[in-house]
């Protein structure tokens, strides 16, 4: 039980002028590597902003990102995104999307033709090498996250992280690629950090459920081990006692959560 | 259990009978006769209708410019007297005595050259503004004044400066055209989403390659938009800033033209620096379609 990726005392303070704002308030914590780990939380409270501070691209306040003990301050292809809104390029095809970060994290470590190759794995991997040379406009939203998926899985991040990743997909898309993202994580064995506000969603996938209280000064409320067997499936999961317990764990922490901040 | 699930096959199989003899029928082409004929009615709807207005408007022009007195001549006289210019572009007879083809490329070499200046050091100033608040503040307040002074201002002091006409009509077209690509490159530049350059920050791209691969192609709809205006104001500059400096161009023949009281040759020239005109501005709005054919759809 290592700490692979760790967040140590992270304060996050937004200041405009004289106006101070506390989003994060001593977030502490630790995943271990091959870990999925969700965090949960009502709009606002400053999960995504947790999630740019680990990615490099807003610094903490206070505190900081060790990754295999090593501090970590500046965005990097160990830690890739997957954005909400899936960010590919539009003037780029799906293959140069992919190809983009392969270039850049591969440039001295494979040859032309085994970067290539390599891009065309990773589209495999979701499911995308048909669409290898449409642009973004031309396909689904579903297609463009998968796509997403490929360009960060494509730079061998050490932890990927993902923001929100299925929170713009229709529900059956979303299910969809659930499961995919699922199959992916069994298959690689990747250290995930997703963002979501599905309690569902955070169930089916994590090993642990980071769940957040209200902001300003966000805090780690509770985390919750998921303890369900992989792979798992999603209708057997449906009847399943354990899950249903879990679910309702999370439930309770954000809506009660919810109404102590209410009358507060 | 067993209920619904038969009830699921035979709904599915209904529609499958059904639409089987539909796939079996071969759509039916319509004959390529036809097809054409579409396509030259669909183009007569486009030529007709402006060729109707031009005639008009000639036929009122001819009514009116036709009575004994008139100030402007008739378009059949204007043909009349410009016949040789129109069928005969390409003559030289030494001097400033040239075809309309000498004029019009002399005219058209000198905006190529400031507007290509223009584009080089708009888009390059246009990048720093935008990428740079300090720049930004500095710079601004002196291009929102600059950008309006008339282009014919500049020329007696690039005319002091170079002391020769053809730089000055360079640097006039350069100055003129230079401010709208400025401006509109530092908006595009401002605009480009934070998720580009969150992706960008991810995949560590260096700040030469951010600006081939992410600022050009985010901002190119913008650009061309600042060269679309650009050309056009080279072209407005060209012509009055040619009357002035004197030689061979387009400006200076129509001021030639006035001075020996040959209207004819007047309007004639200023018909070709209109289709010109056009001619530049859907050049640029062309290229710019197929640079941007990417960006655009988003």
């Amino acid at each position: 039980m290592t700490a692979y990726l760790k967040l140590d005392h992270i304060d996050k303070v937004f200041s405009r002028g004289s106006a101070t704002t506390e989003v994060l308030k001593d977030i502490n914590l630790t995943i271990e590597k091959g870990q999925y780990v969700s965090i949960i939380g009502h709009s606002g409270c400053g999960k995504s902003t947790l999630l740019n501070i680990i990615a490099g691209l807003t610094t903490a306040s206070i505190g900081g990102v060790l990754l295999e003990n090593r501090e970590v301050n500046s965005p990097g292809p160990d830690r890739a995104v997957v954005f909400q809104n899936h960010s590919l390029l539009p003037w780029l095809t799906v293959y140069e999307n992919v190809k983009l970060g392969v270039d850049k994290v591969f440039a001295r470590t494979k040859s032309r033709a085994e970067r290539d190759a390599w891009v065309m794995h990773n589209l495999n991997l979701v499911q995308m090498a048909h669409a290898r040379d449409k642009r973004p406009s031309e396909i689904s939203g579903g297609m463009k996250q998968r796509v997403g998926i490929a360009r960060a899985l494509a730079m061998e991040p050490k932890v990927l992280l993902l923001d929100e990743p299925f929170g713009a997909l229709d529900a059956l898309t979303r299910a969809h690629l659930q499961d995919s993202v699922m199959a992916l994580h069994q298959k690689l064995g990747n250290t995930i950090l997703m963002i979501t506000h599905d309690v569902d969603e955070a169930v089916l996938l994590s090993d642990r459920i980071v769940m957040m209280t209200n902001g300003p000064s966000a805090r780690i409320g509770e985390v919750l081990e998921v303890p369900l067997a992989r792979p798992r499936k999603r209708l057997e999961l449906a009847t399943n006692a354990t899950y249903l317990k879990c679910r309702q764990r999370v439930l309770e922490f954000l809506y009660e959560r919810h109404r102590f901040v209410e009358a507060a | 259990m067993n209920m619904p699930a038969t009830k699921i096959e035979v709904e599915t199989a209904t529609p499958a009978a059904v639409a089987a003899p539909v796939v079996t029928m071969t759509p039916k082409r319509p004959p390529r006769a036809e097809t054409y004929a579409r396509m030259a009615r669909e183009t007569a709807m486009r030529v007709i209708p402006p060729l109707i207005v031009i005639a008009l408007l000639t036929l009122v022009w001819e009514l009116v410019c036709r009575r004994a007195g008139s100030a402007l001549p008739p378009p059949s006289k204007v043909f009349k007297d410009t016949k040789e210019l129109i069928f005969d572009p390409f003559f030289d007879h030494g001097g400033i005595d040239k075809g309309l083809f000498w004029h019009l490329s002399a005219s058209l070499q000198r905006v190529a050259f400031g507007y290509s200046l223009s584009a080089i050091a708009g888009i390059g100033l246009g990048v720093l503004v935008g990428q740079s608040v300090w720049a930004m503040r500095g710079l601004d307040p002196l291009f929102q004044v600059l950008r309006t002074i008339p282009p014919l201002a500049w020329l007696p002091l690039s005319l002091a400066a170079f002391r020769d006409g053809q730089p000055s009509a360079i640097f006039v077209i350069f100055i003129t055209s230079i401010w709208p690509i400025i401006i509109n490159t530092a908006v595009g530049i401002r605009n480009i989403p934070q998720d580009y350059r969150n992706v960008a920050a991810v995949v560590q791209l260096n700040p030469l390659e951010f600006f081939a691969k992410i600022m050009i192609p985010a901002a190119a709809p913008y650009i061309f938009t600042g060269l679309r205006i650009g050309i056009g104001l080279s072209w407005l500059a060209i012509v009055a800033a040619e009357m002035l400096i004197g030689g061979v161009g387009i400006g200076f023949f129509i001021w030639d033209a006035w001075n020996s009281s040959h209207i004819s040759e007047i309007i004639l020239a200023l018909f070709y620096v209109g289709i010109i005109g056009f001619v530049l501005d859907r050049l640029i709005a062309g290229l710019g379609r197929i640079v941007t054919h990417g960006t655009a759809q988003n």
